[in-house]
C-alpha cells in the first residue's frame, strides 16, 4: 500500500508538469500580455486598453434571466435607445457606440465572471451594471482592479460606490430614500405612527427598512412594529395581523409581492395607506394588487423620476421608449438610459475614450441633464439628486412631491408640493 | 529511502504548485484563471460529496450548506482577525503576487482553511447524527434541510452580513482578503483527491464500502455502521468547509443565496455524472460542469445565450439517459491503461483527464 | 383565542396547496421510488396555463361564492389536462429508459428536467411575473367576519376546491380498478407485475394525475393567493410540499394530506407570532419547515402516517 501511495504521489508531478504546458498553449500573446503583472500587481492582469477600434465599446452586466429578470431587460432597454439615439447623431469622436450585454442570471457568481470577462476586453471603454445590489458589489472589485470605470444604474446600497474610485452611480442611495419616505410620512400625510414590513431575504428591503425606522424616529414618531416576510411566500396574513393599528405601513419590497400584500391587507380590514420605495415602479404593480382602483389606490412611493414630468426631456424619452418598446419606461428603463448618456457626456467631455480620462471625466459631473433630474458626481462618486413621490391612482402613478436631498434641502425648503413646484 | 522519496516527491509537489501558482496567475487570462479557480474549488466539493455519496451510499443533497458553513466562518476569521491577529492582510486588489507577499498571506489562509474545515466539519457531525437513524431519501431531505437552515441562520446573523452578503466591510476599508492562490486551491484538490484514494484502499474504506453495499451485512460483519457512516459526513464536510474558506477569499464575498439548494444539486450532479464512488469520475465531472457553462457562452455567442441554460439542462438529461452509470461507474480513469503501461494500482489519471476541458477554455 | 383562530385558518388555506403538490411527489414515490423533482416546475406550468386560460375566457371578479368557484371550473380543468400530458411526456421520455438504472441518476435526470422547465419557461412566457386577474370579491367585500375572526372569500373557494378534488383522488385510489392496481405497484411492484397487472400503463397513470393535482394547485394558488406567476414559481413551493410529503411519509396519500397541513399551520403560526424582544421569529420562516422535519424525523423516521418497512436480509 505504501509503496502504490507514494508512487501516486510522485504521479501528480508530472501532471502538474501538464498543467503547466496547457497553460502555455492557454496563454496569451507575450507581447499583449506584457504590460500587466508588474504594474497594477494584480496577478491575472487586465489587458492593454486598445483604443483604435472604430466602435466606442461598453459592457453591461444584467440579469436578463433568473429571479430579477425584468431589471435587467428594462435597463438594456433604456441602455439600448440611448445608443440607438446617440449614434443617430453621429456617434462621438467619430465612432459609433456599441454595447455587449451579458446575462448573470440574477446570481452574485454569475456577474464576477462576466465583468472578468470585460475586464479582459482591451476594447471596452466602460461597463454599466447591475441593478441588484449585491450582484454590483460582486462585480465592482473586479473591475476596479482592472481600472475600468463603472457607472451602476441602479444599485441604490451605499457600499457600492465605497469599492473604489472608479465606481459610480446616478441613483440616490438607499439612506436617501429612507429619509425622503420619512419625511413624506411625517411632513405630508402628517402621521406618528407607522409600522414597517421588509422582506428578509433582501438586501434593499432590509437597508431601507433601517433608514426609514432611523429617521422617522428622528423626525419625531414612532415605529409601531417592524416585520419580516420572504418575497417568496404567497401568504402574508400572519404579517399583518401584526401591523394593525399603524396609521400607515411602510413596505419597502418589490411589486411582485407588494400587489398580494395589499390584497391581504385590505381584506383584513387594513385601510391605511401603504408606502414603499422604488422597487415598487412597474406597470404591474396595480394588476398584482386586484386591479386598478383597488387595494393599492392612493398608495404612495418613492421614484427616481416621474413619467408624467412635464418637463421636454421627460417627455421625449417616454415618447421614444414608448415607440421602441410599445410600454411605458419604467425608472429602471430611465435609469440605464441616464447612465448610458451621462458616460456618453463624460466621453465627449474628455475628448477620449481612454479609461482613466473617461473616470476623471465622470468624476466632475456637474448637473448633467437627465431624464430622472438633474445629476451630479459627488466627492463620493454617488449622485445627488431630488426623488419624487408618486401616488397611486388607478393604473396611473401620480406625481406628487419631489423632495430634495438634506443638504439642499436645508436652503430651498423640504418638501415642495405638486401644485407650487410644478 | 522510501521516507526520503516522500520528502521528495511533497516537497516537488509544492514546489511545482507554487511554480505554477505564480506562473499561471501572470500569464493565464482573466476568464480562463477564474474558471481554472472554480473548477478546482468544485473538484474540492464533489470529491468531498463522492466520500458521503459515492463511498459510504448516504445521501446527502446539503453540501453547499457545509460550504457556506466554512466560507463563513474563515471569512469572519480573517475579517475579525485583521491587525488583531493577522497584520495588515493583502486586501482587495492585491494577490499574493510575490514571494514575499505569498508567505504574508499564508498564516492567514493556513487558519482559514483549518478553521472552515473545523466548523463544517462540527456541522458535519451534528447532520450525521440523525443518519443514525435515516436512511436513504429520508436522510436526503434532511441533509437538504440543514443546508436551508444553515442558509436562513446566515441570513439572520448580522455580523457576517445578514440577507446582504459578507464582503468584510465591518469597518471602512477592510475587505475580505484575497488570499487564495492558484497553489492553495490545488493543493487541497491534491490533499482531497489523495486523502480519498488512500480511504478507498484502507481498512476503513472498506468498511465505507461494506456500508454502501450492505449495512446489514456490514453489521453482521461486526462493522461499526454507525460510525463509519458519521466519519464519512465529518470527513466530507470538512473538505466542503476548506473549499468554502477558498471560495470565500477568492470571491472576497460571499452571500446566502450562493449557497442555496440548487447549489448543493449541483455538486450532487457533478458525483453522479462522474460515476458514483469514482475519484477520477468526480474530478472530471466537477471540472466539465464548472467550464461547460462558461465554454457554451463564449462559444454560442451573444443571441444564443439565452438558449444556454436550456440547452445545459437537455445535456444534463442526454448525459444521464446515454450513461446512466455516470461517465466511468464505479471504475477509476487510470493513466498507465490510458497509455498501455503496466503499473501500481493508484487511480493516477486524475491529473490527465482535470485540465483537459480548463484547456479548451484557455485557449 | 383569535389570534390562535386566525392562524389556524390561514394555516388550514397554505396548508392545501402544500398538500395538493405534495401528492404528486408522495404517489410518484409509491410507484416508483423516485423523488421527482420537476413536479414543483409542473406545478408552476400549470400556473401559466391557467393564467393564459384565465385571460382568453376573460374571467371577472364573481360576486358570490358559488359564481367563483364555477367560473374556476373551466380554467382548472384545462390546466389539469395539460399537466397531465406534461407529466406523461416527461415520464415516457426522461425517467422510463432510466426504470432499471441506479436511483440517484434518476434523480439527476429530474433535477435535469426540473431545469429544463425553469428555463424554458423563461424562454416560453418571458421573465416578468405575470399577474392572475382577481375572480373572487376583494377588499373587505370579500371577507366573511365573525366577530374577530376574518376569513376571505379567497380562502374558502380554495379550501373547497382542494378538499374536492382531494376526495375524487380518494375515490380513485380506493374505489377504481386503476386504483387498486395503483396500489398494488405501491405495494410490490414485481408481485403485482407476475399478476398481470401492466405496471408501465399504472406509472403513467400515476405520473398523468400527480401532474393534474399539481396543475390544480396551480390555478389555485395563482387566482386565490399569490397573483405573480413566476418561471420560479415552482422552486421554493415545490421543495416545501415534497418536505411535507415526507412529513407525512412518504408513500403514503393521508400522509402528504397531513403533512401539508402541518407545514402550513406551523408556518402560519411562526409568521404570525409576534417578536420577543429582539427575537423576531417571523424572520425564521423559511426554517420552520425544516426544523418541524428533522423533529419529526428524529422522532418517527418513515414520517407520521409512513410505514418502515423490516429491511429483509
Amino acid at each position: 500500500m505504501r509503496v502504490s501511495r507514494s508512487s501516486f504521489v510522485s504521479r501528480i508531478a508530472p501532471g502538474l508538469a501538464f498543467v503547466a504546458l496547457l497553460g502555455l498553449a492557454g496563454c496569451k500573446d507575450p507581447g499583449t500580455a506584457s504590460k500587466g503583472g508588474a504594474e497594477s500587481g494584480g496577478a491575472p492582469t487586465a489587458a492593454a486598453q486598445d483604443t483604435s477600434g472604430s466602435e466606442i465599446k461598453i459592457g453591461h452586466y444584467a440579469s436578463l434571466t433568473g429571479e430579477t429578470a425584468t431589471f435587467g431587460v428594462e435597463t438594456n432597454e433604456g441602455i439600448e435607445l440611448a445608443i440607438k439615439q446617440l449614434n443617430e447623431k453621429g456617434g462621438m469622436l467619430g465612432k459609433k457606440f456599441r454595447v455587449e450585454t451579458q446575462d448573470d442570471q440574477s446570481k452574485p457568481e454569475e456577474a464576477a465572471t462576466v465583468v472578468t470577462k470585460f475586464s479582459n476586453d482591451p476594447q471596452i471603454v466602460a461597463v454599466l451594471g447591475e441593478v441588484a445590489s449585491s450582484r454590483s458589489l460582486r462585480a465592482a472589485p473586479i473591475l476596479e482592479r482592472a481600472g475600468l470605470p463603472m457607472i451602476t444604474p441602479s444599485s441604490t446600497n451605499p457600499d457600492v460606490t465605497k469599492v473604489g474610485p472608479n465606481i459610480f452611480r446616478v441613483c440616490f442611495i438607499d439612506p436617501f430614500q429612507g429619509y425622503v419616505m420619512a419625511k413624506f410620512a411625517h411632513d405630508d400625510l402628517k402621521v406618528t405612527r407607522v409600522a414597517v414590513m421588509h422582506d428578509q431575504s433582501s438586501d434593499y428591503s432590509v437597508g431601507l427598512a433601517n433608514v426609514f425606522k432611523e429617521e422617522f424616529a428622528k423626525m419625531g414618531g414612532s415605529i409601531t412594529t417592524d416585520v419580516s416576510f420572504n418575497s417568496k411566500d404567497s401568504d402574508f396574513r400572519g404579517q399583518l395581523s401584526q401591523v394593525k393599528g399603524a396609521e400607515a405601513i411602510f413596505i419597502p419590497g418589490y411589486y411582485g409581492e407588494v400587489g398580494t400584500i395589499a390584497r391581504q391587507a385590505r381584506e383584513q380590514g387594513i385601510d391605511v395607506p401603504l408606502m414603499g420605495g422604488d422597487g415598487w415602479d412597474s406597470e404591474k404593480l396595480v394588476e398584482g394588487a386586484g386591479g386598478p382602483g383597488k387595494a393599492l389606490e392612493n398608495c404612495y412611493f418613492s421614484n427616481h423620476y416621474s413619467k408624467d414630468d412635464k418637463s421636454p426631456r421627460v417627455q421625449e424619452f417616454v415618447k421614444a421608449y414608448s415607440a421602441a418598446y410599445g410600454k411605458a419606461p419604467s425608472g429602471l428603463a430611465a435609469m440605464g438610459y441616464d447612465a448610458m448618456m451621462l458616460l456618453a457626456d463624460a466621453i465627449k467631455r474628455a475628448d477620449s475614450i481612454e479609461r482613466p480620462k473617461v473616470r476623471e471625466a465622470l468624476a466632475s459631473t456637474k448637473n448633467f441633464p437627465g431624464v430622472t433630474g438633474d445629476i451630479t458626481i459627488d466627492a463620493d462618486r454617488n449622485a445627488t439628486k431630488p426623488a419624487v413621490i408618486l401616488q397611486i391612482k388607478g393604473t396611473e402613478f401620480t406625481y406628487k412631491a419631489t423632495i430634495q436631498p438634506p443638504s439642499a434641502a436645508a436652503s430651498t425648503g423640504v418638501v415642495k408640493q405638486a401644485a407650487s413646484a410644478r | 529511502m522510501l521516507s526520503l522519496r516522500r520528502i521528495l516527491t511533497v516537497s516537488a509537489t509544492l514546489g511545482i504548485l507554487l511554480f505554477l501558482s505564480f506562473f499561471l496567475e501572470q500569464r493565464l487570462q482573466a476568464v480562463a484563471f477564474r474558471v481554472v479557480m472554480l473548477s478546482g474549488i468544485a473538484v474540492v466539493m464533489a470529491v468531498s460529496l463522492n466520500l458521503i455519496n459515492g463511498f459510504t451510499g448516504q445521501f446527502s443533497i446539503g453540501h453547499a450548506g457545509f460550504q457556506a458553513v466554512g466560507a463563513y466562518a474563515a471569512a469572519a476569521l480573517t475579517v475579525y482577525g485583521h491587525n488583531r491577529i493577522f497584520g495588515n492582510l493583502p486586501r482587495s486588489g492585491q494577490l499574493p503576487d510575490t514571494l514575499q507577499g505569498f508567505l504574508l498571506g499564508a498564516p492567514a489562509m493556513i487558519c482559514a482553511l483549518l478553521a472552515g474545515g473545523l466548523f463544517a466539519a462540527v456541522v458535519g457531525y451534528v447532520v450525521g447524527l440523525p443518519s443514525l437513524r435515516l436512511k436513504g431519501d429520508y436522510l436526503a431531505i434532511v441533509t437538504l434541510g440543514f443546508g436551508e437552515i444553515i442558509r436562513v441562520a446566515v441570513e439572520n446573523t448580522e455580523a457576517v452580513g445578514g440577507p446582504r452578503g459578507f464582503t468584510g466591510n465591518i469597518r471602512e476599508g477592510i475587505y475580505i482578503p484575497n488570499l487564495t492562490s492558484f497553489f492553495w486551491v490545488y493543493l487541497m484538490v491534491v490533499v482531497v483527491v489523495v486523502v480519498s484514494r488512500n480511504l478507498r484502499f484502507s481498512v476503513q474504506g472498506l468498511q465505507y464500502l461494506s456500508v454502501r453495499e450492505d449495512e446489514i451485512a456490514a453489521q453482521a460483519m461486526g462493522v461499526n455502521t454507525t460510525r463509519v457512516k458519521v466519519n464519512a459526513f465529518v470527513l466530507g464536510a470538512f473538505f466542503a468547509g476548506v473549499a468554502g474558506a477558498l471560495y470565500a477569499h477568492f470571491e472576497q464575498s460571499v452571500s446566502p443565496t450562493s449557497f442555496g439548494f440548487v447549489r448543493s444539486f449541483d455538486f450532487v450532479t457533478m458525483v453522479v455524472l462522474g460515476g458514483l464512488g469514482s475519484i477520477t469520475g468526480s474530478v472530471l465531472a466537477a471540472v466539465v460542469l464548472t467550464a461547460l457553462p462558461e465554454i457554451l457562452r463564449s462559444s454560442l455567442g451573444a443571441e444564443f445565450n439565452q438558449y444556454r441554460l436550456v440547452a445545459y439542462a437537455l445535456l444534463l438529461i442526454l448525459l444521464m439517459l446515454v450513461r446512466p452509470q455516470g461517465i466511468f461507474g464505479r471504475g477509476e480513469l487510470r493513466l498507465d491503461r490510458l497509455f498501455g503501461r503496466k503499473g501500481g494500482g493508484g487511480p493516477a489519471g486524475r491529473d490527465n483527464v482535470e485540465d483537459q476541458p480548463a484547456a479548451t477554455e484557455l485557449r | 383565542m383569535q389570534y390562535f383562530l386566525q392562524n389556524v385558518i390561514n394555516g388550514v388555506q397554505l396548508g392545501s396547496i402544500y398538500a395538493l403538490i405534495a401528492l404528486g411527489y408522495t404517489m410518484v414515490y409509491g410507484v416508483l421510488r423516485l423523488i421527482n423533482f420537476a413536479h414543483g416546475d409542473v406545478f408552476m406550468i400549470g400556473a401559466y396555463v391557467g393564467f393564459y386560460a384565465a385571460s382568453a375566457m376573460k374571467l371577472q371578479e364573481q360576486p358570490t361564492l358559488g359564481g367563483a368557484l364555477l367560473q374556476l371550473i373551466p380554467v382548472l380543468f384545462l390546466a389539469m389536462v395539460a399537466c397531465a400530458v406534461l407529466g406523461l411526456i416527461i415520464e415516457r421520455l426522461a425517467y422510463k429508459p432510466l426504470r432499471k438504472a441506479p436511483r440517484l441518476t434518476a434523480l439527476i435526470t429530474a433535477i435535469g428536467v426540473s431545469l429544463f422547465l425553469e428555463n424554458g419557461g423563461q424562454l416560453l412566457f418571458g421573465a416578468d411575473p405575470k399577474f392572475f386577474p382577481s375572480v373572487t370579491p376583494q377588499g373587505p367585500k370579500g371577507t366573511i367576519r365573525i366577530g374577530e375572526l376574518i376569513i376571505s372569500v379567497d380562502q374558502l373557494v380554495l379550501v373547497i376546491a382542494a378538499a374536492l378534488l382531494m376526495a375524487v383522488l380518494w375515490y380513485i385510489v380506493s374505489r377504481t380498478r386503476i386504483g387498486k392496481a395503483m396500489r398494488a405497484v405501491s405495494h410490490d411492484a414485481d408481485a403485482a407485475a407476475l399478476m398481470g397487472i401492466n405496471t408501465d400503463n399504472v406509472i403513467s397513470f400515476t405520473f398523468g394525475l400527480g401532474a393534474a393535482l399539481a396543475g390544480a394547485g396551480g390555478v389555485l394558488f395563482a387566482s386565490l393567493t399569490y397573483a405573480k406567476i413566476l418561471p420560479l414559481l415552482g422552486v421554493t413551493m415545490g421543495l416545501k410540499a415534497f418536505v411535507a410529503a415526507v412529513v407525512g411519509g412518504i408513500g403514503s396519500i393521508p400522509g402528504a394530506m397531513l403533512g401539508g397541513l402541518l407545514m402550513g399551520l406551523a408556518e402560519s403560526f411562526v409568521k404570525g407570532a409576534p417578536a420577543i424582544g429582539p427575537f423576531e421569529p417571523s424572520r425564521w420562516t423559511d426554517a420552520v419547515a425544516f426544523v418541524l422535519l428533522i423533529v419529526v424525523l428524529l422522532v418517527r423516521p418513515a414520517g407520521l402516517i409512513g410505514n418502515a418497512a423490516p429491511e429483509k436480509v
